[in-house]
This record gives structure tokens, C-alpha cells and sequence, in this order.
């Protein structure tokens, strides 16, 4: 019954979609039309019904009815209820549907919300997200019902790939999703104006809450991915430039550079065409990203859920709306009137060489993810890795960290070079001073050396936009900034120290044995079974001193699950203020050794509370911007109020 | 106004991706990568030691006349100690045994091969993987039977068990006929 329901509302909701699309259209060609006061209110029932159908599915996982096909393929009676939940989007269908719900919700709220574009340019909007929402209902009731009943139910469900049973990774794929969805608007809104030649910075306003929301979003499920990477696949690495990690890096840099570009347009209604191209190129980027992973046309080291037919589905989809929408740009993109002006020493020049360079790295990373494929096609297989992606995208990342820690100190329109030579040169000195520094204390590689360098100026450079302000009265959206830009310098900080600074050592141990690591006296207590939910397991006990201090223990585990059958390694770390232990534990020898594989990796949590430190940036920054757009939407509507008791 | 032909430029390249991903598609998939080699000569190469105390490998190395085995490894490949210890049991049936070492470093081999021991005559040094990926391995451990021309006539996935090893020898053997 739960399940027929939830099916229904999927379907309800698809056909209100086909109605938000033709109620959509219909009033842009007729605007006092009988339909055009039908595509809000379709927009919001929409929502609804999705989110109602998610909730069935969640409820149908929370209580393991096992007559549903999708929960005995991907759920347990004995799991955690956590992950039985996590279940629910933890494998193609559901998180499908997640999609979808999100998609819908993102569509009702601005249907009833976003009142500052001219209403046609509204409905165009509207209609493009019915337009590309039609397309994931269709993907989601033709190929992928996440309802489907089982002719028999069967006794037990099939488990959770035990990789995905871990509480981050439960929380990564929706932080994707939200990020994805985010920019699904944002290429809405960027049709919807281009269509209606309503390219404008009321457009750029409205627009500019979605994209920061999705750019939060992509940004933390990027920096929780990493660190699910680093401690559960037990490789020590936290970037591998896998075509999976890559997928989610790219939509992250398009909209970076959208993030910038739409300030501008905001700001100062400039780089109009641009910003509409990037909005397009960042959904793109998303979809492309889905399509790579899902189809399986890139083999990837965590290739799940892949399936040609479906990557097929997904291909259809991606010529329908990109093809369509570059189409669109490229026969409307010409007559987007030219905007404002401005020189190439001011805020504008540095935003748009940081878009350049923010373009140019994306092109990096997309030519190298897809270059594999390319040979492939000539009978070469190649492995496209880091010393590709490194230098490459050094290159251009360089520059733009160094335009970075002083853009922000220009004024907009025009300004001279030589206000800012002071806090230029002071930054340079800085840069070439750790250079120096780090070469002659260590053997570290040059990119880590320029990583350390430009990250200790970039992290001054970052907070001198707060020299001179009153700290209290400076704007939420300027705070923002800095803190992202000093989150860019903190993550910068703790890539170059990881691959600066690690040790690493590889030790067959007998209980009892002692091992030093760098500043770490690391001795195997023991070794002993150990058992949860569904898994067995080996555990080390290793106890570790920091030079000579008080011992901590660590645990690493070698982890059977039996449902199904597969081995996994889970790490331990102990961390401490100035880096992480990482512990892993292989398997046994022969003569009663272990094998255990130690890192003292300093600094190395810097990278993620970096990356933290970026979306926290975004979040203030969003927070700034959406009470100043409230405050405005209430003094408007107080003066218009006024004038009307005056008239009285 | 002139036709600006440049915002054609990014649809254009939208095509190219669908061509490309498009032809990925169509392609059998190879998810079985194990039996595309077998039977077919070596493909040639030439890699440089992966440690001083040993040469490294060229292909000509692989048509000697004599059948091999040929260990694709790592340091930093926990299966790969696990295996060790039936390399050993291999060397020690007769089997001469080849490695190429993946994306390591010389250090780390050396400490590797001090823990571990080492069953190998030669160890070439795969920086890349592009010898890895020529002769149709996706992963390490992998172990290949290589007769004396040359011809590769086994491909083993994954580390070498115990019962693993008569298997091997015996295909050794039969490579040498």
C-alpha cells in the first residue's frame, strides 16, 4: 500500500510537471493567457507530492518490507536503522528519486517565492525546470521505479555494500545532490532570462542564492568524499583525480567561477553572456559528471550503480537539455546587449581573470578525465594520474591564487596598480620567504613548496580586505568572502604539508614489537576478534606516544561482513593539532606477524577544515545576502503601503 | 551585425563529447579484461631497473626461450605481501619469476623485497602503468604465464593462494611445450 502510494504522488507529480511546462510556455507567448496563473501554484503541488513520495520510500526502508524490490536488494532487517534509512538513497533508484524531490522542492519554493524578475521572465524560468524535471520523472517511472513490487517477497534483504555502511558517506551523495539541484535552477533562471532578453541584475540577485547554496553544498560533499576516501579505502591518499572524484570536482569549479561571474552582474551589470554560459556549463557539469559515473564509459576505482543502459537514459537527457540550451545560446547570446564597462586593473579585471583561470583548470581536469576515452577509441588504453593533473592544473591555479590575495583589495570599475603595490609587494616578500624557507628545511617538491608558499601569503592576502573597517558594521557578504578565501589558503596549506611533510613506514609486527614514526613510538599490544552488528573483525591494539608523551591507543580493524561476504580495512587516526597517525591493518604472515602500514601526516586535517572553512565562507556570505534581499522586500513594501495610506 | 561564429564554439564542443562518450558506449563492454591477451605476443617494451641490485625488464627479456612468470606488484599493495609467500613456494617449484613494479618508488621496493623476500630474477619499474595496461592488467596483484617466445598463455587476477600455486606450475609447464 506505502509503496502504490508513494508511485502514485510520483506519478501526480510528473504530470503536474507536464502542466507547470505547458502553463509555462503558454504564457510566455500570451501573458494574460487562461494558463498563466497556473505555473506557480503547479510548481508548489509539485514539491509536495515528490517530497510525500520520498517519505513513502524512506518509511518503506524503515521498515524493511522486503516485498519492495529496491529494499531486499539494498537493506537489512538487522542494520542500524540509520543506515536503513541511508538505504533509502544509497543505490541508484532511490537516490534518483532524492533528485527528483529536490529538484521539485527547489521549484515550488521559487514558484512561490521569487517575486523581483518580470513575470514572463518567471514563467520561462518556471517551465525550463518543469522541462528538465520531466526528464528525470521519465527517467525515474520508465527505467527506474524505485517501487517495484517482488512477485515473492523474500526473507531477507541483500544488505548494504558494507563500503557505504559509514555515517559520512551516508550524508555524501545527498550534499552532491543538493549542490546538483542548486544548479539546475541556476540554469533555469539562466534560460529563462536569455529567452526573455531579461539579462539583468535583478536576474543576477535572484539567481545568485541558488548558486552559493549548490557551491556550499558541492564544496562539503567534496570535502567529506576526500576524507571518506582517506580513512576508509585505506590507501592514505586523499585525492586520487579518480573520474568519480573528478565528476564532483568540476561542477564545483564551474560554479566557482558562476559564483564570481553573477557577483559582477550583480554588482556592477557586467559580463552578462558569460555569466549566462557559466550557468549552463555548471548544470552541465553536473549531469555530465551522473552520466560518467553511472554509465561505466570511464572505469573508476569506486565505479558503482553502473549500467550502460541507463548511461544511455542519461546521454538522451544531457543532448536534450545541454544541446538544447547551447543552441538557445548560441543563436540568443548575440543580441544580449553589451554591459557596463570597466578596465583591467579593477575588481571586475581580477573576477574575470579568476574566471579565466577557474575555465582553464576545468578544462584541465575534463580533457584529462576524458582523454582515456578518446585513446581508447583509437585501441590505446592509457591512465591519465597525477603527474598529469598536478603541474597542469598548477599552472593556471598559481596565477589565480596570486590575483586572488589581492583582487579583492580593488575597486570596481577602475582603479590604479599603485594602490595596491604595497600589500603586493608585501606578498611577494612573503611568498618568496617560505619558499626559501621550506627549501632549505626540507626536501620537499617544488609544487609543494609554491603550495606552502602561496598558501601563507594568500592566507595574509586574504584578511587585508578587513584592515582598516570597522569589524562590526563590515557587510555578512564581505566576511563570507575573507573566510572562504582563507579556507582556500588553510586547505592549500594542508595538501602541500601532507606531501611535504608524510612519513610513512610498512612494519610486519609481532605483539609486543615497538615502531617509530616520525615523532611517534608506536608498540603492538595485541591482536584480538572483535564483533559488531554485521561484521567480525581483527583489531589491533597499538598504543602511540608523541614524543614521549602519555599513550593514546588506536584500533584498527580488518572487518569481515557477512551479508554480503567481503573484507574491508578501517583505519584508526589519532589526530593532534599539527597532523594525524593514520593506522591500517593488512593481513597476517605466515609466522604469526601483522602487517601494518603507519603515516604521521602533518597537517594533513587542515585540507578538509579548509574546505569547511570555504563552505562556512559561502554560508555567511549566502546569510548576508538573503537578509539584505528581506530587508529590501520589506522597506519596499512598506513605502508602497505608505503611499497607498497617503492616497487614502 | 556580423554572425558571431564563436558562440557556436561551446556547442560544438558539447557535440564532440557526445560523439566520443557515444562511441565509448557502443564498444562491448570489457569488464572481463582476462582473456583479451592471451594467446597473443608480449607487446614490446623496455623498463628501467626498479631497484639498483636487479635489471630491469625489456620484452626481448621475455623470449629467451625459457617460460616465465611475469608478477604485476606494488609496495604499496597489501595483497601483495600476502602473496608473497607463494612466490616463494613458485621459485622454489622452478618458476623464474619477472616483476613489474607499479607506480613505486626504489626505496620502497628495496624495503619491500628486505621484508618480504624476494622470488625475482628481474624488476622493471612501471611509473605509469602503461606497460600494466598494454598487456591487458587492470589491477595488482596480477600474475602472467609467458612462454618462451613470448607469448602470454595465462593471466592470473588477484594475489596468489596456496592452491594457487600447483595450478601455475603447471601451466608453466605447459607453456614450456
Amino acid at each position: 500500500m506505502i509503496a502504490e502510494l508513494g508511485l502514485a504522488a510520483l506519478w501526480l507529480a510528473a504530470a503536474l510537471a507536464g502542466l507547470q511546462l505547458i502553463a509555462g510556455v503558454q504564457s510566455v507567448r500570451q501573458p494574460d493567457g487562461p494558463l498563466a496563473s497556473l505555473a506557480r501554484p503547479a510548481a508548489v503541488i509539485q514539491g509536495v507530492l515528490a517530497a510525500f513520495a520520498f517519505l513513502m520510500l524512506l518509511w518503506l526502508f524503515a521498515q524493511t518490507d522486503l516485498s519492495v524490490k529496491l529494499v531486499a536488494a539494498n537493506s537489512h532487517s538487522a542494520k542500524p536503522m540509520i543506515f536503513k534509512l541511508s538505504g533509502a538513497w544509497g543505490n541508484h533508484e532511490g537516490s534518483m528519486l532524492l533528485w527528483v524531490t529536490v529538484m521539485a522542492l527547489a521549484g515550488g519554493l521559487i514558484g512561490y517565492l521569487e517575486r523581483r524578475l518580470p513575470e514572463v521572465t518567471m514563467q520561462a524560468t518556471l517551465a525550463t525546470q518543469a522541462f528538465v524535471g520531466l526528464g528525470f520523472y521519465a527517467f525515474l517511472l520508465l527505467s527506474s521505479n524505485p517501487f517495484e513490487r517482488l512477485a515473492t517477497p523474500v526473507a531477507e534483504g541483500m544488505g548494504l555494500n558494507p563500503l557505504l555502511q559509514d555515517i559520512g558517506l551516508a550524508f555524501h551523495p545527498p550534499t552532491l545532490y543538493f549542490g546538483y539541484v542548486g544548479l539546475s535552477v541556476a540554469f533555469s533562471f539562466a534560460l529563462g532570462a536569455l529567452l526573455t532578453r531579461q539579462v539583468t541584475p535583478n536576474f543576477a540577485r535572484a539567481m545568485r542564492p541558488w548558486v552559493l547554496g549548490a557551491w556550499i553544498f558541492l564544496t562539503l560533499g567534496i570535502t567529506a568524499g576526500s576524507y571518506w576516501a582517506y580513512y576508509e579505502l585505506g590507501w592514505g591518499g586523499w585525492w586520487f583525480w579518480d573520474p568519480v572524484e573528478n565528476a564532483s570536482l568540476m561542477p564545483w569549479l564551474a560554479a566557482t567561477a558562476l559564483l564570481h561571474s553573477v557577483s559582477v552582474l550583480a554588482a556592477r551589470d557586467a559580463l552578462r553572456a558569460w555569466t549566462i554560459m557559466l550557468g549552463v556549463v555548471a548544470f552541465s557539469m553536473s549531469m555530465m559528471g551522473t552520466f560518467l559515473v553511472r554509465s561505466g564509459v570511464l572505469t573508476s576505482v569506486h565505479a558503482f550503480a553502473v549500467d550502460p543502459e541507463r548511461g544511455t537514459f542519461i546521454l538522451v537527457l544531457l543532448g536534450i537539455y545541454i544541446g538544447g540550451a547551447l543552441t538557445i545560446f548560441a543563436l540568443r547570446a548575440g543580441t544580449v546587449q553589451e554591459g557596463e564597462r570597466f578596465t583591467a586593473t579593477s575588481r571586475e579585471g581580477a573576477l574575470v581573470f579568476n574566471n579565466v583561470m577557474l575555465s582553464a583548470i576545468l578544462a584541465v581536469v575534463l580533457v584529462g578525465t576524458l582523454y582515456p576515452l578518446l585513446t581508447e577509441a583509437f585501441g590505446i588504453r592509457v591512465s591519465v594520474g597525477p603527474p598529469y593533473f598536478n603541474p597542469v592544473a598548477a599552472i593556471f591555479t598559481l596565477p589565480m591564487l596570486a590575483v586572488m590575495a589581492v583582487g579583492p583589495l580593488l575597486r570596481w570599475r577602475r582603479d590604479g596598480a599603485k594602490r595596491i603595490s604595497k600589500p603586493a609587494v608585501f606578498l611577494t616578500i612573503c611568498v618568496l620567504l617560505v619558499a626559501v624557507l621550506v627549501t632549505y628545511l626540507s626536501n620537499a617538491s617544488l609544487l609543494a613548496i609554491l603550495g606552502l608558499a602561496f598558501a601563507a601569503a594568500l592566507a595574509v592576502g586574504s584578511l587585508l580586505p578587513l584592515r582598516g573597517r570597522n569589524l562590526l558594521r563590515t557587510p555578512l557578504a564581505t566576511w563570507g568572502m575573507v573566510t572562504a578565501h582563507f579556507g582556500i589558503a588553510v586547505a592549500l596549506f594542508g595538501m602541500a604539508s601532507e606531501s611535504a611533510f608524510s612519513i610513512e613506514k610498512l612494519v610486519a609486527a609481532r605483539p609486543g614489537d615497538m615502531t617509530e614514526v616520525g615523532p611517534w613510538k608506536i608498540t603492538l599490544d595485541g591482536i584480538e576478534p572483535v564483533a559488531g552488528p554485521n561484521w567480525t573483525a581483527l583489531q589491533a591494539d597499538l598504543r602511540a606516544s608523541y614524543k614521549g608523551g602519555s599513550a593514546i591507543t588506536l584500533q584498527p580493524q580488518s572487518r569481515t561482513f557477512w551479508s554480503p561476504e567481503r573484507e574491508t580495512a578501517e583505519s584508526a587516526l589519532a589526530a593532534r593539532w599539527n597532523g594525524q597517525l593514520y593506522a591500517v591493518m593488512g593481513s597476517g604472515i605466515e609466522d604469526g606477524r601483522r602487517q601494518l602500514r603507519l603515516w604521521w601526516k602533518p597537517f594533513v586535517p587542515m585540507i578538509w577544515f579548509g574546505g569547511i572553512l570555504v563552505a562556512l565562507g559561502g554560508f555567511l556570505s549566502l546569510i548576508g545576502r538573503l537578509t539584505a534581499d528581506l530587508k529590501r522586500h520589506y522597506v519596499r513594501r512598506r513605502s508602497a503601503e505608505r503611499r497607498e495610506d497617503a492616497q487614502v | 551585425m556580423i554572425r558571431r561564429w564563436y558562440l557556436w564554439l561551446p556547442l560544438l564542443a558539447f557535440v564532440g563529447f557526445v560523439v566520443l562518450v557515444t562511441s565509448g558506449l557502443m564498444r562491448p563492454m570489457e569488464r572481463e579484461v582476462v582473456s583479451r591477451m592471451v594467446g597473443k605476443p608480449i607487446p614490446g617494451f623496455a623498463l628501467k631497473p626498479a631497484i639498483s641490485e636487479l635489471p630491469g625488464l625489456s620484452s626481448a627479456d621475455l623470449e629467451d626461450g625459457r617460460p616465465k612468470l611475469m608478477n604485476i606488484w606494488a609496495s604499496w599493495c597489501l595483497p601483495c605481501i600476502a602473496e608473497a609467500p607463494q612466490l616463494e613456494a613458485l621459485k622454489a617449484g622452478g618458476a623464474e619469476i619477472v616483476g613489474v613494479a607499479i607506480r613505486d618508488k626504489p626505496e620502497d621496493v628495496a624495503r619491500f623485497l628486505a621484508q618480504n623476500g624476494n622470488p625475482y630474477s628481474r624488476i622493471g619499474a612501471d611509473d605509469l602503468s602503461a606497460v600494466q595496461l598494454e598487456i591487458g592488467s587492470s589491477g595488482v596483484p596480477e600474475t602472467f604465464v609467458v612462454d618462451g617466445d613470448g607469448i602470454i598463455t595465462y593471466q592470473h587476477i588477484g594475489d596468489v593462494r596456496a592452491e594457487h600455486v600447483p595450478m601455475l606450475l603447471e601451466k608453466l609447464e605447459d607453456a614450456a611445450q
